[in-house]
């Protein structure tokens, strides 16, 4: 059966101008990681939304679980659990008083929600912290406590938005790992994010959504294989070479395709290995003193940048961070 | 973690729903000393300021006037008391708390009966601390037990009232400082354009005519005939009761719609 379905899904803002989404088609299989991938303002967090009854979509129809998000939304509520783009806990109350005050609401009696209160706080590493205000919590314990809270009902389907937008790499990786065992004991995910990285590394099949629309969908072999072809990349030890580096990588390009740079590293799409040969040749040749020079399969953001003709925004953002915590 | 992914044992009534919701919101006095102090000290030093730096001027005893303003004070204090629902309620929208209980199978009702609950114990809370202490100053109750706690009632039923407004400016409002400009440009003429320092027949005519339609005026001089005993001219119930009942028919409807429709 499929876990959570989506068809012709239509919503636009501000009166039609906006259309946040244009015609969403998706089918999230029980018991996977269904990743939801694409720029900020691409349409992934409003899919949410629509998918957890936040919203009504204007056309199109949804389902979870075999429950129609417009039809029976109060359904649909009792088996999903939300974890938003910012950590959605209540400042102003402890962990605990966190985690209890949503199995109350949930239905559940007070002695078994202060107990299951006290499992998640365990299970998340927050024991400790348990009845301080959350206003003290860091960045991490904040989205431990909140995909806790979201896990408070045992539900079926959970839904993160952006689970580690502003995570350091540490506290991202941790996150993960949490998520991937939540997938292990049954629950189905469905991942937003605008990190390349975490959805090849966390999910079993894409969506790739841009301005409303799905432009890519399938695992992530298999969109990597879409793009075909090897990456040669080539860092020259010194920055002023870039420009000069792109003109040789430039002549070994596949058909319609040219090099581009992040600033640090020149990148370019090949059809043959045998271009890394004549590169070795070709910059020595050029007198380019290179640092590093390597061939790899497309990353999926070859891949986004193939699709839509743009890198994904966020990705750049990613690695300002990483630079900065490893300082 | 335990793995079974059952559904919530039982199931979730209006009730409980309001009743956890309303326990949260009280909950945050722990987190937010500064509410205590709202809800206990500053009414208190209006009232000594009040009753000691004008008393003697404005009546001929600051005994006589603590009478004649503790209604007013009274009804001040509690009609800035809904400020913390409208910026509670905004900040919970902005910080996604609003998304995470839409997202819970709870009656969406919960939320704002939860606040209003909530308040009501608040502004409760503040009446009993604010006629203690007038007591203690020395005010007496002419009107008797009864004239007291109608009055109680009739305050408390006022402060409830404005939250109403006060959520739909919440709501409404982006940011917490638009929903302070637009709660003070409301409350404060309000509250001193009204019969609760002075005699509204002092003021020049123009704002005289507005204290005497401004609700605030029918709801202190309606408490003041209620607590001291005294005939009020111009039934000051009626008018007080007819004004809540307007007040809500127009923005409970108001802000419930706002709330359903903010994203």
């Amino acid at each position: 059966m499929s876990a959570i379905e989506a068809e012709g899904l239509v919503k636009t803002f501000d009166k039609g101008k906006v259309r946040a989404l244009d015609g969403v088609d998706m089918v999230a299989r029980e018991g996977t990681i269904f990743g939801l991938l694409g720029p900020n303002g691409a349409g992934k967090t409003t899919a949410i939304r629509v998918l957890s009854t936040l919203l009504m979509p204007d056309a199109g129809r949804a389902s979870v679980g075999g429950y129609d998000v417009v039809r029976q939304p109060e359904q649909v509520r009792r088996i999903i659990g939300l974890t938003g783009q910012y950590a959605a806990v209540d400042e102003l109350l402890s962990g605990q008083d966190n985690l209890f005050m949503i199995g109350r609401l949930l239905g559940i009696d007070a002695s078994e929600a202060r107990s299951r209160a006290r499992e998640l706080l365990v299970a998340f590493e927050l024991a400790d912290a348990a009845t301080k205000f959350v206003k003290t919590y860091s960045g991490g314990m904040r989205r431990r406590l909140d995909l806790a809270a979201s896990l408070v009902g045992r539900p079926r389907f959970l839904y993160l938005d952006e689970p580690t937008t502003g995570l350091d790499p540490r506290s991202r990786l941790e996150l993960w790992g949490m998520i991937r065992s939540l997938v292990a004991e049954g629950t189905t995910v469905l991942l937003t994010t605008q990190y390349l990285e975490e959805a090849d590394k966390l999910a079993d099949e894409i969506v790739v959504i841009d301005h409303g629309r799905v432009i890519a969908a399938g695992t992530p072999a298999q969109l990597k294989t879409r793009v075909g072809g090897h990456v040669l990349q080539a860092q020259p030890a010194d920055p002023a070479d870039l420009p000069a580096t792109e003109k040789v990588l430039a002549g070994l390009a596949r058909d319609g395709d040219e090099p581009y740079t992040d600033g640090q590293l020149v990148s370019v799409r090949i059809d043959d290995r045998a271009a890394l040969g004549q590169a070795v040749r070709r910059l020595d040749e050029e007198g380019i003193a290179i640092d590093d020079l390597s061939l790899r399969r497309p990353s999926l953001d070859e891949v986004f940048l193939t699709i839509t003709g743009h890198l994904a925004e966020g990705e750049q953002d990613i690695q300002d961070e990483q630079e900065r915590s490893r300082r | 973690m335990s793995a079974a992914t059952l559904s919530p044992a039982g199931g979730t009534n209006v009730i409980t729903n309001t009743l956890t919701i309303a326990r949260r919101n009280l909950l945050h006095i722990k987190a937010t000393p500064e509410q205590l102090v709202e809800m206990s000290i500053q009414p208190l030093m209006f009232l000594v300021l009040f009753v000691y730096v004008f008393g003697g001027a404005i009546f001929d005893s600051s005994r006589e006037y603590l009478q004649f303003a503790l209604p007013g004070i009274l009804v001040q204090s509690v009609a800035f008391l809904p400020f913390t629902t409208a910026i509670a309620l905004n900040v919970d929208f902005q910080r996604g708390v609003i998304d995470r209980f839409r997202s819970l199978p709870i009656a969406r009702s919960a939320v704002i009966g939860g606040r209003i609950l909530a308040d009501g114990a608040r502004i409760a809370w503040s009446i009993a601390i604010i006629t203690g202490f007038a007591a203690l100053l020395g005010f007496r109750f002419r009107g008797g037990v009864d004239g007291g706690i109608a009055a109680f009632v009739l305050v408390t039923a006022f402060g409830l009232t404005m939250c109403w407004p006060m959520a739909f400016i919440g709501i409404t409002a982006r940011t917490t400082e638009s929903v302070n400009t637009w709660g003070f440009m409301i409350i404060l003429p309000l509250t001193f354009a009204s019969s609760a320092f002075v005699p509204t027949e002092s003021m020049p005519g123009w704002l005289e005519a507005f204290a005497n339609v401004n609700p605030v005026t029918a709801v202190i001089d309606s408490a003041r005939e209620l607590m001291l005993g005294t005939d009020v001219p111009g039934n000051p119930i009626v008018k007080a009761v007819l004004w809540m009942i307007a007040i809500q028919a127009v923005f409970a409807p108001l802000a419930i719609a706002r709330y359903r429709r903010r994203v």
